[in-house]
Order: structure tokens, then C-alpha cells, then sequence
């Protein structure tokens, strides 16, 4: 990237626009969609799914249930009706299949807020910012598990901004609005990427789930990396690139197998050598991209 | 945190860890305190038909929602943010939009986790509360006005609202129609708070807990122990005697110490507190 450039300007202007920006237009598709969704029973009577992130039924047969809630449930002493736990486990099985943060860049709205802070910080050249660790997130889910162990209620509900803004979008925003706008002013002026990829319990989570995922971004073309580095300057999760871009001489595959990342396919769209694509996780033998580096590398 | 990536002392990584692990702590301590702090309900705010008590509640309930979906009158509302009820849990006003008490109880069968307990398929056993008739002073019943309205309009009619007819003393001749909860049938559901015809209602629905006393275990009610038994429990009902000065004698479950008329024995000793022993009928 040349100074006074952008991340993602080269893939602009070799691939065009819309292929470059062909996963982020999908991503919010789908964030925006599945809102919709939820929105169309209330605000217009048509009842094609009812409740919401917390747990939804859709068209009458299909339940869901997010899983990190009914542990915190059962942390809590209590059991579910069948419902929750089949919904629960649909949600468990997707997120295997779709990668762990797929939730995260697919279908939370908070990363709307959060993206729209990264992409500001990075425009108004802010430097300084704040490091948390990036294992804090654990950290607080484990916190947020044991709450729910000690006081046999749901504690972190209370402050789950995920499911209070989903919540308030649906049922009533309240001051729900007021805990969007500390987020997105906290990521922009005091931590970078700071809620999403450091604290958040609920990422952390789906972290978790994404370590054995199978959907999986591979740089399968690693080879023709010409180092511009947009893809990490767009990660939300950057050190999840590394081993995979890198580590040929290693001998470490081309998968991106850590689960932090969110399978957002940025790093895709931004590279205009087009490095990246997505795979599966077992896909990720180091071979072909070996004999692809004698021709491609000058 | 580039703790990793730079490869920084093992001394660095260890005052991170602590220093994480600090924070964290700190944030768990405030989380846990506010969720004691936002474990208490207002006491207008009432939970949908067959809810676990409030501190199970708090924990089985995920806030989603569909137990408010499937109300078909709009009762239920979940809390929002600043709200003064547990962030996001369903709850309902009585004098805003109370339960209809639906036969077939559709937000009971919506609810996934069973915050609301499917066990409960008879909805007259619910209980969401308790009705009060809080304030006498303005019930217009208590003044001798027939209105009897939330006597009418009780879905358990006739069994959690009962009217007691009381001798009216400022009249002299008409009779007060007296509207009397009764917890064993009132479900809460606040019909009778919704159209109390003041400004604002003499009925209110409480939480059970809060309209409820309890009898200390130990209080055995005599006449009700003698009915169940079929007689006196006390074998046999004893004569009771007194050792009392000449020309005196006590009744019992009556006028208490009298002083016979033919005794002539004077009526006032020379210890003033024997006189007030022996009380009016002494004199
Ligand atoms: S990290 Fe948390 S807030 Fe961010 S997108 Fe994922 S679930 Fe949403
Ligand atoms: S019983 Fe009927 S009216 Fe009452 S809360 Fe449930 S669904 Fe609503
Ligand atoms: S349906 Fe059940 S879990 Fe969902 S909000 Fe209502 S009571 Fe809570
Ligand atoms: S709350 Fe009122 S209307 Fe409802 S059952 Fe009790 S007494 Fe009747
Ligand atoms: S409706 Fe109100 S004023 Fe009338 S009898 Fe009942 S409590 Fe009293």
C-alpha cells in the first residue's frame, strides 16, 4: 500500500469494486437480513420468525437458542425445556459447520458498530490507543460463566450489549442506544478493534467453537503475496494471518485455523492478487502452493 | 497485545497476566453486585402465568421474548435498558394491560427454557400476584356505595372476590357491600386493578410475598382444631374454678369477676389496685 492510499485501493482497482467489496456487501446483507427478518413480525405483521437472538422460533417449527446463553442457564442450576436444547444444539452444529465467529461477521450487529469504528480510526490516522490483551476476552467469559454459577441468575445479561442491542432493536430500544454509542466511541478513540477482538465474552466464545469449525479462509495462494499488507490492515483479528500467510517455509498450511477468526472474507476482497479464498479446514497441505511458488515468485 | 508476538520477558507476560486478571476480577465484582441490585422486582411489575419464583427466574429466563410474541392481548413486555425491571424479562402492568388468563396459557408454551413452568396447564392455578384492597379509605364500597366492580369483572368470580355485607353505622339501615380477596382462588392476574373505577385503583395486584403474612407455625386456632376433631381437644371441657372471697365468683366467657348482690360486702378494699382487679362488674 503506497501512502495516501487505503487499504483495499489496489483490489479496487484490479478487480473493481464490487469484487472488492463483494463479502463485506454479503456480510451485511445477511446482519441487516436476518434483522429484518425479526423486524417484519412487528413492524409489519408478518410472522416468519419471533423472538430473537437470545432464542427464535422461526416459521413455527424451527428453534434456535444461542448456546452460550442456555450454558449459562444450566451454569445457573436450572434445565431447559427440550426446545431451547434442540435449538441450542442446531446453533452448536451451525457454527461447527460455519466457522465459530461466522456469529460474529454474519449475523451480530454490534460488528456493524464496531467495523464502522476501525475503518473511522484508520481514516482519521488516530494513533494512539489503548492495548488490552487479546486472551482478556477469555478472561471475562470464564467471569461471566462463574457469575452465572455463583448467582444462579443470568448476571451478564444484564450488560450483554449483543443481545441488548438485538433486543432493543426489536422490542424497544431503551437506553440500549446509549451502549452502542460507548462501544463504537470506545473502539474509535480509546482501544482499536478494542470490544470485538479483545473483550468481548461472547466472541470469545464463538472463538472457542471456531478452533474446530470447518469453514475456514485459507491463503491458498500464498505464494503470490506481493506484501502490500491490506489484509491485515483490514483484519479484525490480524495475528490470525500470519501463520497461514507465513508460514510456508514453517511448513505450516495455508488454513487460517485459528478460531478468533470470523470468517468475514475481508482479507479476500482486499487482496488483489487474490491469496485468499475460502475452504475447508482439512484442505490445508502445503504442496500445492510449494509448486505454485516457482512460477508465480520472481 | 503484542505479548506474544514480540517474544517480551516471561516477567512481562506474568505482571500482563496479573494485570488482566485483575481487571477482570474487578469487572465480575461489579456485574455480580448490579445483578443483586437488579434481582429486585418493583412491586407493580408482575411476571407472566406459571413464572419460577424471582431469584430462579432471574436464571432460567434467556430474555427472548416469546412468551411476549404469543400473549394474544399485548400484556407482556420486555424490560428494555434503564427500565427499572431485570434488564430485557418479560413482565406485565395489571393496571395498564392485565392477563385475560387465556384457557389454553400461549406464552407458557411458547417459553423455551421453561422460565415459565410448563407444568402449570390450568391457568386459575396460576399465580402472578395478589390481589389487595389496598386502600379503604377510598373504596367507594367502604363508604356504602354499591360498585362491586372488580367483584364483577374477576375471572374467578365469586371465588377470589367475595363481597361481605357489614352493617353500615353512618346510614343506621343500609348495609355495606365489602369486596374480600381471597388468595386461595385469586390468581393476580389484575383484571380487578384494571377497572377499579377510581383514578387510582383501591385494588392493586401485589407480589404474593409482599400481600401475604403468615401465621407464626406454631398458632393453633382453638375453634377451628375443635371442629376438625369433632369436639374439645382438652379432655375433658374442665369446670373452671376460682378461689375468690365470699360473695364473688367468676364467669368465664362472660362478664369476668361479679360480686353478688346479696353478699353486701363493700366494694372497695383498702388496695386501690384490688379494685381495679375486680373491674366493673365488681362494682
Ligand atoms: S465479538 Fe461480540 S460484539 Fe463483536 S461481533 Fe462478535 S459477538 Fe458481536
Ligand atoms: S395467559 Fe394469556 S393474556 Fe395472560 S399473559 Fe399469558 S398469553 Fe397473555
Ligand atoms: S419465553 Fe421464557 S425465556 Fe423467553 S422471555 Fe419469556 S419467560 Fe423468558
Ligand atoms: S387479580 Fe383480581 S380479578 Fe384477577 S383473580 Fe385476583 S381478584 Fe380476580
Ligand atoms: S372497583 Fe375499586 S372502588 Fe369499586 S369496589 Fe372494587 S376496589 Fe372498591
Amino acid at each position: 500500500m503506497q501512502p495516501g492510499k487505503h487499504p483495499g485501493s489496489d483490489a479496487v482497482a484490479t478487480k473493481g469494486w464490487w469484487k472488492a467489496h463483494q463479502w463485506l456487501l454479503l456480510r451485511r446483507a445477511s446482519q441487516f437480513g436476518i434483522l429484518g427478518l425479526f423486524l417484519l413480525g412487528p413492524l409489519a405483521g408478518i410472522w416468519i420468525v419471533k423472538g430473537n437472538i437470545a432464542s427464535s422460533l422461526t416459521l413455527d417449527v424451527l428453534p434456535l437458542t444461542d448456546p452460550y446463553l442456555a450454558l449459562q442457564v444450566l451454569l445457573a442450576g436450572h434445565s431447559l425445556e427440550v426446545t431451547a436444547l434442540i435449538g441450542a444444539a442446531i446453533v452448536l452444529v451451525f457454527y461447527l459447520l460455519a466457522g465459530g465467529r461466522a456469529y460474529c461477521a454474519w449475523v451480530c450487529p454490534i460488528n456493524i458498530v464496531t467495523d464502522a469504528a476501525a475503518w473511522l480510526h484508520q481514516r482519521l490516522g488516530i494513533k494512539r490507543t489503548a492495548q488490552f490483551a487479546r486472551h482478556s476476552r477469555y478472561w471475562i467469559l470464564g467471569v461471566t460463566l462463574l457469575l452465572a454459577l455463583i448467582t444462579g441468575t443470568l448476571a451478564w445479561e444484564l450488560i450483554n450489549p449483543v443481545t441488548i442491542v438485538y433486543r432493543g432493536l426489536i422490542f424497544g430500544l431503551g437506553l440500549a442506544w446509549g451502549l452502542l454509542l460507548a462501544i463504537f466511541l470506545f473502539d474509535l478513540f480509546v482501544s482499536r478493534r478494542g470490544w470485538c477482538s479483545h473483550l468481548c465474552p461472547v466472541g470469545a466464545f464463538y472463538s472457542l467453537l471456531g478452533r474446530y469449525s470447518l469453514l475456514r479462509v485459507s491463503a491458498v495462494a500464498r505464494s503470490k503475496c506481493d506484501d502490500c499488507m491490506d489484509c491485515f490492515a483490514v483484519c479484525p483479528e490480524p495475528q490470525v494471518i500470519r501463520p497461514a500467510l507465513k508460514g510456508e517455509a514453517q511448513g505450516v498450511g495455508p488454513v487460517i485455523r485459528s478460531g478468533n477468526c470470523t470468517n468475514c472474507g475481508r482479507c479476500i476482497d482486499v487482496c488483489s492478487k487474490d491469496v485468499f479464498r475460502f475452504d475447508h479446514r482439512f484442505d490445508n497441505s502445503t504442496s500445492k502452493p510449494i509448486a505454485q511458488k516457482t512460477e508465480v515468485m520472481p | 497485545m503484542a505479548t506474544q508476538d514480540t517474544g517480551k520477558t516471561r516477567r512481562g507476560f506474568l505482571v500482563d497476566m496479573a494485570r488482566t486478571a485483575c481487571g477482570v476480577a474487578l469487572l465480575g465484582l461489579g456485574v455480580g453486585l448490579y445483578s443483586r441490585q437488579a434481582a429486585s422486582l418493583p412491586a407493580e411489575a408482575l411476571r407472566p402465568p406459571g413464572a419460577l419464583a424471582e431469584d430462579d427466574f432471574l436464571g432460567a429466563c434467556v430474555r427472548c421474548g416469546l412468551c411476549v410474541r404469543d400473549c394474544p392481548y399485548d400484556t407482556l413486555k420486555l424490560s428494555e435498558l434503564g427500565a427499572n425491571v431485570a434488564n430485557g424479562t418479560p413482565y406485565f402492568i395489571a393496571r395498564d394491560i392485565p392477563c385475560e388468563m387465556c384457557p389454553d396459557i400461549p406464552c407458557i408454551k411458547a417459553c423455551p427454557t421453561g422460565a415459565l413452568d410448563h407444568g402449570l396447564t390450568d391457568i386459575d392455578q396460576a399465580r402472578m400476584g395478589l390481589a389487595v384492597v389496598i386502600d379503604q379509605e377510598s373504596c367507594i364500597a367502604f363508604h356504602g356505595l354499591r360498585c362491586e366492580v372488580c367483584f364483577n369483572v374477576c375471572p374467578v368470580r365469586g371465588k377470589a372476590i367475595t363481597l361481605d355485607m357489614l352493617h353500615n353505622p353512618r346510614s343506621g339501615k343500609h348495609a355495606l357491600f365489602i369486596p374480600v380477596v381471597h388468595s386461595d382462588a385469586c390468581t393476580g392476574c389484575g383484571k380487578c386493578e384494571k377497572s377499579c373505577i377510581l383514578d387510582e385503583a383501591a385494588i392493586k395486584v401485589l407480589p404474593v410475598h409482599l400481600a401475604k403474612g403468615l401465621l407464626g407455625r406454631h398458632y393453633r386456632l382453638g375453634w377451628k382444631e375443635k371442629e376438625q376433631a369433632g369436639g374439645s381437644l382438652v379432655t375433658p371441657d374442665t369446670e373452671h374454678s376460682y378461689t375468690l372471697p365470699e360473695g364473688m365468683r367468676y364467669d368465664y366467657e362472660g362478664r369476668g369477676l361479679i360480686t353478688e348482690e346479696s353478699a353486701g360486702a363493700a366494694p372497695y378494699g383498702d388496695d386501690p389496685l384490688e379494685t381495679l382487679k375486680r373491674g366493673r362488674g365488681g362494682l
